[in-house]
C-alpha cells in the first residue's frame, strides 16, 4: 500500500497548512474555581485541561525540602481522548514519561527556593488527543501556574517540529506524528532568554539537520509566547473588571 | 477557515470509530496562472501555467481541467508532450493516489516538467473550492461536484485573461451538470479533435468499447474483493502471482502457501480457467478436483496463431495447442480467422493431458472442487500437480506491452479509408494474450513494432482490450529490436535528464583532485598516491571499479589493497542522480551497448580508477599472513594514483614473464600467491564452481551486424580478481551488519531444496553418476567427480543443468531474515554482500554509504539507511532490475545470435537439457544457444505426438518404442532462423530460431535427409537473394498480396 503523502510538492500538508504554521491555537487561564490555579489550553484538536494547587505544605512528609519546594507532576489521560476508547492504567511508562518531562521542565523554571517545605501540585488532564501531547501540556501547565501565582523565572514556551522529507514542518498532529518515519522533536524555552528547558526527540534526526528542525521549533515557541501573553492579560482584564475597577 | 473534518471509519480489528480530522482551508492558493493580475495570486511567485495555451475554434485559448478517470485511461495520451497547460485538481490526485500509485507517479513526473506548463491547483485545501459531502451524496459524486466547483472558480478567475479552463470527463452525467453550470466542458475525444496535427492520439485513445459480437458466453464473473477477502480468509481460496509458462501460453501457475503451510504450486490450464488474468496478475484460485490433477509435465506450445479460445464448455483442463512452425499453418490460421472454423479448430486440438476425462462440462466442475485444507504431500504423489482456476483477481499487473500486428489483419488486402478498425495485436511477451486494439493507422502498423496498453477485459470479450501507444519501428531493425527488449524488460534507458545532469561536478570532464575539498587535509580521506596500485580488467573496459594493490610487510606478513571507486563521493543521497540511479539500479550490458546507471562522465571518467590520475577510492586494506589469514582489515576513503590498467592477458604475461620484476608485477605475483590460497580454502569449505553456456560476439565495426560468436575465455589473472572482490564483499558485509544490525544490505543465496534435483539425478542414474545436494561442499564434491572420459564437455554441461536447480541470490536487508539465513550457498560463505562495482550496481552505492557511516560519523547519508522497510523496499527494486538486466543479457544475445544465423543454416552437435511434454530442448555448446525441438512435428494438429512421454523414466520415447529422447542424450540438430518474410506469420515477428532435429532419425520429427538437402538448397538461394528485412516490409505494408505467396 501507498504511504500517505504527508507533505505534497505543492507545500501543502495533509490538513492544509505550510509546513511552518501552528495550528489554531486558544487557550483560557482561570477556569476552574476549587484550584489555585488553572487553564485550558487547545491546539488544532489537542486539548487539555491543568490545575495548579499549591504552594501548599506537602501530603507526604518524608519527601519534604527544606531549602525550596517540590514539584509534583501527575499527567491523565482521559479514555475518550481518541477515537478508540482506551482506558490506561496510572503506572503506564508513556504517562510516566510525559509528565517526569514536565516535572523536570518546571522545577527549573519554577523559583522553588521561595517556597521552603511546600509542595506544588500540577494535574494534567488530556482531553482530546491529536498528536503533540508534550508542547500542549507544558504551555498549559505554564499558563496554570501563572494564574496560581507561582513565582516563575519566565514562561516556558513549548513546541513540537519535524522533518518530512528533509523539510522541517511544525507542530506535527496526529497524522504526522504517527508516521513512524517523522522525527518530531519538542522543545522548550524561556521566551525572554532564550534558554531552552526541555529538548527531547522521538525516532532519528540526522544531526546535520537537527539545526534547522530546532530553528523552526524556537520559532513557534516564540507564537506560542504571545498567545499565552494574551491569555494571561484577557485574565487579568477578566479580574480587574469582577472587582470592578 | 478552519474546518473539522469528521468521518466514521473501520479499524483494523473491526471496530467502527469516528475519526475527527483537522482540515485548514486558505486563502492564498493560487491559481497557477502565470501573468495573473488578482493581488493575491500576483504576491506569489509566477505560475506555471502559461499565458499562451493552445487555441481553439471551441473554446478559444483554454486550460484542460481532466477529471480522475480521463488520467487512468488516458494516461498514455497526457503523457506525450503535445499536451500542455493542463490545471490538475488535488480532488483528482487524491482520487488518483487510492486509484493506481503507477498512475499518480506518472502525473506527478509530469508535473515536474517545467516545459509541460502542467499546475496542481489545490482546490481541496481552497477556501472557494472547497465543497462538503452533503447527505446524500456519494464520495464520487462529492469529488466530480468539487471538479465541478473548483473548474467554475478558476473559470471567473480567469475571465479577465481570457483564458477557458476546459473540463475533460467521459461521464456524461457530470458533462451535462457541467454545461448546466455554464462550465466549459467536454469528453476525451473532443478535446483531441483539437490535436487536428496529431491524428495517432485518437488511437491512443484506452476504454473504447471493442466487443464483438458473436455467440460466445463469455467469462465467469469475478468475485468481489470482499468476497475474496473472506474466501481467502477461510483457506477456500489461494492467492499468488500468476506466471505463465514460458513455452506454453495456456499453462500458468501459481506458487502460494497451502493451509497446512508448504509452498506449493497450483497450475492453472487454458483461458477460461486463467479467467482473464494475465501473466503477472495477483489472483484468487480455487482448486479443481482431484480427477483434473495433472500428472504429466508441461507441455510447449509454440505460438498463439489460432484465432479461437477453446470452446467454454470443452475447456476444463485443455493443456496443449498446434505448435506452428511452418508457413502453411499459418496461412491456414489466417483463413480460420475470417470466422467460419472456430468450431473446428477446436477440437482439433491435440489433447495431451486428461485423456478421457474431459467430458466434465465447466458448470460441474465449478462446483466439485477440493478444499485447499485437504491438501497434503501423500495426496499430491497420489494425484499428481493440483489445477484451479481463477476465480477473482486481487491485484492486476499491467503494464504497457510492445506488440505487432496480427498478421491475419496485416494480410487483408488494400483497406481503403483511413477510419478506425478493430484489429488484435500480439505481443512480444508470448505469455500475454492478444490484444484488441481499434486504429487509424492499419497499413503503418504492419511490420511495424509498437507499444500497447490493456484497458480493461470485460468477461464477454474473449481478448482483453487496449490501446495504440507508440510505434518503436520496424520489426527486424536492430535498433527496434533492441529498444524492444529493453521494454519488455523494464529497463530504463531513456538518456539522463537536464536535472541528473546538473547533479555532476561542474568541473565536468577537467575535475581534478583537490586536498582541501575532498577531505585529505582534514584526515578523513588518506592519501594512497605513493602505493603501486593497478587495476585488470577485461580488454576495453572503460568503467574501472577496483585496483589492487600488495606488498610484503617489515614483520613478513603482507599489505593487500581494494580500491573500489568512490561513488557515493559524487552521488550524494537524495539528489535527483542519487534516485536516477536507484531506479535504474544496475547498468545492463547487452550486447552492442551498455545501459548506465550512471552518467558517463561519472561511470567512464571521474569514477574509473584509471591509470596515472588521482582518483578518489574506497579502500579496504589487509594485513595478511603467509597462508593468506587476515590479520586485521580497515576501511578507509582515499586517493589513489593507479600505475597501470592492465588487461587479464596484459596481467598474466607479468606474471608468467620472470625478465619483469617491477614493482607492480612483483605485488601481482603476490596478489596471485595470496589468491589461489584463498581460493582453495573456500573450495575446501564448499564453494561452487558452476557453469553458463556464454559466449561473446565479435561484431563488424560500422554496422555492428555480429560476425562470429566465441565463447569467454578465463585466465587465471580472472580468478585473482574475482578472489579478492569477494574477500572485499565479505569483509565488508560483516562490517556493515555489526554496525547496522537491522539495515544492512546483504546478498544471500538460499540452498536450493533436494526436490530441484530430481530430475537432473534420474538422468544422471542412468550414466551411473550421483550427485550429493547435502551440503554445498557435498556437490561441488560430486560435480568434480562426475567426468565422462569420452565427452569432456559432459562436466561442464552438468555444471550448467546444476546453475538451472539453483536458487536465485538476492539482495535482501539484514532486518528481514534470521542470521541463519544469510548464507550464501554458491559461495560458501556466512554473510555477503556487493561492494566492489559501484558504478554499475546501486546496491554497491548503498552499501559504500553504509560503510562509510561506520567509519566515519559525521558522514551525512539519507534517513532510509537506517530504515528498515525503505530499504527492504529497495532491495526489492534492486533484485527486480538485477534479474532483468539479467534476462535483457540474454535476449539481447539472442536477439544477435538470430542476426548472426539469418540466411544460414547450420547443423551442429547439441545436448539435451530439458524434456517437455511434446518437445524437447537442446544446448548447443558452439554458439551457447538453445532451443526447443517439437516433437508433435509438422502435421501434428491431427494426429497424436509421436513422441510420449513416460514419466518414471522422465524421458520421451517413440509409440514403437523404438527411439527416446532423454536428458544429456547427444544429439544433431540443423539451425535456421525462420527467413520468412517479416509479419507473414508469427513465428517470424517473434523471429525464434528454430532447431531441426537429424540424428537421432526418429520418423515424424526427424528432418530426412532429402529436406536436408532443400534445407540447405534453401538457405543458399536466400543468401543469393539477398533480400534485406527492409525490402521486405516495405513490400508488407505496400503489396501485403503478393507476400503472402512469396
Amino acid at each position: 500500500m501507498s504511504r500517505q503523502e504527508l507533505l505534497s510538492p505543492e507545500g501543502l500538508r495533509v490538513d492544509g497548512r505550510r509546513a511552518n504554521e501552528l495550528r489554531r491555537i486558544s487557550c483560557r487561564a482561570s477556569v476552574l474555581s476549587s484550584a489555585d490555579g488553572s487553564a485550558y489550553y487547545e491546539q488544532g484538536n489537542t486539548k487539555v485541561l491543568v490545575a495548579v494547587y499549591g504552594p501548599r505544605e506537602p501530603r507526604a512528609k518524608a519527601q519534604f525540602n527544606h531549602d525550596e519546594a517540590i514539584v509534583n507532576v501527575e499527567f491523565n489521560v482521559a479514555p475518550f481522548s481518541t477515537s478508540e476508547r482506551r482506558k490506561r492504567s496510572k503506572g503506564d511508562k508513556r504517562l510516566l514519561e510525559i509528565s517526569s518531562f514536565v516535572k523536570q521542565t518546571f522545577e527549573g523554571a519554577i523559583q522553588r527556593s521561595v517556597y521552603p517545605r511546600s509542595q506544588i501540585d500540577i494535574y494534567i488532564h488530556l482531553l482530546q488527543h491529536d498528536g503533540g501531547t508534550l508542547e500542549t501540556c507544558i504551555n498549559a501547565a505554564t499558563l496554570a501556574l501563572v494564574d496560581a501565582g507561582v513565582a516563575m523565572a519566565d514562561y516556558v514556551c513549548a513546541c513540537t517540529a519535524g522533518s518530512i522529507d528533509d523539510t522541517p514542518v511544525l507542530d506535527l498532529n496526529g497524522v504526522e506524528e504517527s508516521s513512524i518515519e517523522t522525527p518530531d522533536l519538542t522543545v522548550a524555552i524561556l521566551p525572554r532568554t532564550g534558554n531552552i528547558a526541555l529538548l527531547q526527540m522521538e525516532s532519528k534526526l540526522h544531526t546535520s539537520k537537527l539545526e534547522d528542525v530546532m530553528d523552526l521549533a524556537v520559532e513557534g515557541c516564540k507564537h506560542i509566547h504571545k498567545k499565552l501573553d494574551d491569555a494571561v492579560l484577557n485574565a487579568a482584564n477578566d479580574l480587574a473588571s469582577k472587582l470592578g475597577r | 477557515m478552519l474546518k473539522n473534518k469528521s468521518f466514521v471509519k473501520r479499524t483494523r480489528k473491526g471496530n467502527i470509530v469516528r475519526t475527527v480530522k483537522e482540515h485548514y482551508l486558505r486563502d492564498d492558493i493560487v491559481c497557477g496562472y502565470e501573468n495573473c493580475k488578482h493581488a493575491m495570486c500576483s504576491e506569489h511567485p509566477k505560475g506555471p501555467l502559461s499565458a499562451t495555451p493552445r487555441d481553439s475554434v471551441q473554446w478559444g485559448p483554454h486550460y484542460l481541467v481532466p477529471d480522475t478517470n480521463a488520467f487512468v485511461n488516458q494516461i498514455d495520451i497526457f503523457e506525450r508532450p503535445v499536451i500542455n497547460d493542463v490545471v490538475v485538481l488535488s480532488t483528482v490526485l487524491d482520487e488518483l493516489r487510492g486509484l493506481s500509485m503507477a498512475v499518480y507517479n506518472r502525473v506527478r513526473s509530469i508535473l515536474r516538467d517545467k516545459d509541460r506548463h502542467w499546475f496542481v491547483f489545490s482546490n481541496e485545501h481552497h477556501r472557494e473550492t472547497f465543497v462538503d459531502r452533503l447527505a446524500s451524496e456519494s464520495p464520487n459524486d462529492r469529488n466530480d461536484r468539487a471538479i465541478r466547483v473548483a473548474t467554475k472558480w478558476l473559470t471567473a478567475h480567469l475571465q479577465d485573461a481570457g483564458i477557458k479552463p476546459v473540463m475533460v470527463t467521459n461521464d456524461e452525467d457530470n458533462l451535462r451538470k457541467a454545461r448546466a453550470d455554464g462550465i466549459s466542458a467536454c469528453r476525451m475525444d473532443e478535446c483531441l479533435r483539437i490535436y487536428s496535427e496529431h491524428p495517432e492520439l485518437l488511437d491512443m485513445m484506452g476504454s473504447v468499447n471493442l466487443l464483438e459480437m458473436d455467440n460466445w458466453g463469455g467469462y465467469p464473473e469475478h468475485l468481489t474483493s470482499v468476497q475474496i477477502q473472506a474466501g481467502l480468509k477461510a483457506s477456500v481460496l489461494l492467492q499468488g502471482t500468476l506466471q505463465i509458462a514460458p513455452y506454453n501460453y495456456l499453462e500458468g501457475s501459481i506458487y502460494t502457501k497451502f493451509p497446512d503451510g508448504k509452498e506449493r504450486r497450483v497450475l492453472i490450464v487454458g483461458r477460461n480457467d486463467m479467467n482473464r488474468a494475465i501473466q503477472g496478475d495477483k489472483i484468487a484460485v480455487k482448486l479443481h478436483p482431484r480427477s483434473q490433477w495433472r500428472k504429466a509435465p508441461s507441455a510447449a506450445l509454440v505460438d498463439e496463431d489460432e484465432d479461437a479460445v477453446p470452446d467454454i464448455t470443452k475447456t476444463a483442463c485443455e493443456a496443449a495447442i498446434v505448435p506452428d512452425t511452418s508457413s502453411k499453418a499459418s496461412v491456414a490460421a489466417a483463413a480460420a480467422a475470417d470466422g467460419n472454423a472456430n468450431g473446428e479448430r477446436a477440437s482439433k486440438r491435440a489433447r495431451i493431458s486428461e485423456k478421457g476425462e474431459n467430458d466434465d462440462s465447466a458448470a460441474s466442475v465449478a462446483q466439485d472442487t477440493v478444499d485447499p485444507k485437504d491438501v497434503t504431500d501423500g495426496l499430491l504423489a497420489d494425484e499428481g500437480e493440483p489445477t484451479g482456476y481463477v476465480v477473482g483477481i486481487v491485484r492486476r499487473n499491467w503494464r504497457s506491452y510492445c506488440a505487432f500486428l496480427d498478421p491475419n489483419f496485416a494480410s487483408k488486402g488494400a483497406r481503403a479509408s483511413s477510419g478506425p478498425a478493430a484489429v488484435s495485436v500480439l505481443a512480444m511477451d508470448r505469455r500475454v494474450p492478444k490484444i484488441k486494439i481499434r486504429t487509424r493507422q492499419l497499413d503503418i502498423l504492419a511490420g511495424q513494432r509498437f507499444v500497447v496498453a490493456i484497458d480493461s477485459w470485460p468477461k464477454e470479450s474473449r481478448y482483453p482490450q487496449g490501446h495504440f501507444v507508440r510505434a518503436l519501428g520496424d520489426a527486424g531493425d536492430k535498433s527496434t529490436e533492441t529498444e524492444v527488449l529493453l521494454l519488455e524488460h523494464d529497463v530504463p534507458f531513456q538518456p539522463f535528464t537536464k536535472n541528473v545532469l546538473s547533479d555532476l561536478p561542474l568541473e565536468g570532464s577537467s575535475w581534478l583532485f583537490d586536498p582541501e575539498r575532498d577531505q585529505v587535509s582534514c584526515g578523513k580521506r588518506r592519501d594512497l598516491r605513493d602505493l603501486d596500485i593497478c587495476s585488470i580488467d577485461p580488454p576495453g573496459c572503460t568503467d574501472i571499479d577496483d585496483a589492487l594493490h600488495a606488498f610484503e610487510l617489515p614483520n613478513g606478513n603482507y599489505q593487500v589493497g581494494v580500491h573500489i571507486a568512490d561513488v557515493t563521493n559524487f552521488v550524494k543521497p537524495s539528489t535527483a542522480m542519487d534516485k536516477e540511479a536507484a531506479h535504474r539500479s544496475t547498468t545492463v550490458y547487452l550486447v552492442d551497448r551498455r545501459i548506465d546507471m550512471l552518467p558517463e562522465l561519472l561511470g567512464t571518467n571521474l569514477c574509473s580508477l584509471m591509470s596515472n590520475v588521482d582518483r578518489l577510492a574506497f579502500s579496504c586494506i589487509w594485513e595478511m599472513d603467509q597462508d593468506a589469514n587476515i590479520v586485521n582489515v580497515k576501511f578507509h576513503k582515499s586517493v589513489i594514483h593507479s600505475k597501470a590498467s592492465l588487461t587479464y592477458e596484459q596481467a598474466q604475461n607479468r606474471v608468467d614473464d620472470p625478465s619483469m620484476n617491477d614493482s607492480i608485477t612483483k605485488g601481482i605475483r603476490t596478489l596471485n600467491m595470496l589468491a589461489k590460497k584463498l581460493r582453495k580454502r573456500r573450495t575446501e569449505s564448499g564453494a561452487l564452481t558452476l557453469s553458463s553456456p556464454e559466449v561473446r560476439f565479435r561484431l563488424e565495426n560500422d554496422s555492428q551486424d555480429p560476425v562470429d560468436v566465441e565463447m569467454k575465455a578465463l585466465k587465471e589473472t580472472n580468478a585473482l580478481v574475482e578472489e579478492f572482490m569477494l574477500l572485499a564483499n565479505i569483509s565488508v558485509a560483516g562490517k556493515i551488519y555489526e554496525h547496522f544490525p537491522d539495515s544492512a544490505i546483504l546478498r544471500r543465496h538460499p540452498e536450493p531444496p533436494a526436490q530441484n534435483f530430481d530430475n537432473l539425478q534420474q538422468a544422471l542414474k542412468h550414466l551411473g553418476i550421483q550427485l550429493e545436494t547435502g551440503s554445498s561442499l557435498a556437490l561441488a564434491q560430486s560435480l568434480d567427480r562426475a567426468v565422462l572420459p569420452d565427452d569432456p564437455y559432459f562436466n561442464n554441461l552438468l555444471r550448467i543443468l546444476t546453475t538451472r536447480c539453483m536458487m536465485q541470490a538476492q539482495y535482501f536487508c539484514s532486518g528481514t531474515c534470521t542470521p541463519e539465513e544469510f548464507r550464501h550457498y554458491g559461495l560458501a560463505t556466512g554473510i555477503y554482500t556487493h561492494f566492489t562495482s559501484p558504478i554499475r550496481r546501486y546496491a554497491d552505492v548503498m552499501v559504500h554509504r553504509l560503510l562509510h557511516a561506520t567509519i566515519d560519523r559525521d558522514a551525512t547519508f539519507g534517513p532510509e539507511l537506517t530504515d528498515k522497510t525503505k530499504m527492504s523496499e529497495q532491495c526489492d527494486v534492486l533484485n527486480h532490475r538485477h534479474r532483468m538486466a539479467q534476462q535483457a543479457g540474454r535476449a539481447s544475445v539472442e536477439l544477435y545470435t538470430n542476426l548472426f544465423f539469418k540466411g544460414k543454416t547450420v547443423e551442429e552437435p547439441g545436448y539435451v537439457t530439458q524434456i517437455l511434454q511434446n518437445g524437447f530442448s537442446v544446448l548447443i555448446p558452439s554458439y551457447g544457444i538453445e532451443g526447443v525441438v517439437y516433437t508433435t512435428g509438422k502435421d501434428s494438429s491431427s494426429g497424436p505426438a509421436v513422441l510420449e512421454y513416460v514419466k518414471e523414466e522422465h524421458k520421451l520415447v517413440s509409440s514403437d518404442n523404438s527411439s527416446s529422447i532423454e536428458l544429456f542424450q547427444r544429439v544433431r540438430v540443423i539451425l535456421q532462423v525462420d527467413d520468412k518474410p517479416v509479419s507473414a506469420n508469427v513465428s517470424s515477428m517473434r523471429r525464434k530460431l528454430s532447431l531441426r532435429l537429424i540424428e537421432p532419425q526418429i520418423r515424424g520429427i526427424s528432418v530426412t535427409s532429402d529436406d536436408l538437402k532443400l534445407l540447405r538448397a534453401a538457405a543458399e538461394e536466400s543468401r543469393k537473394a539477398k533480400m534485406s528485412d527492409e525490402k521486405i516490409i516495405e513490400m508488407v505494408s505496400k503489396h501485403p498480396d503478393q507476400v503472402k505467396t512469396v
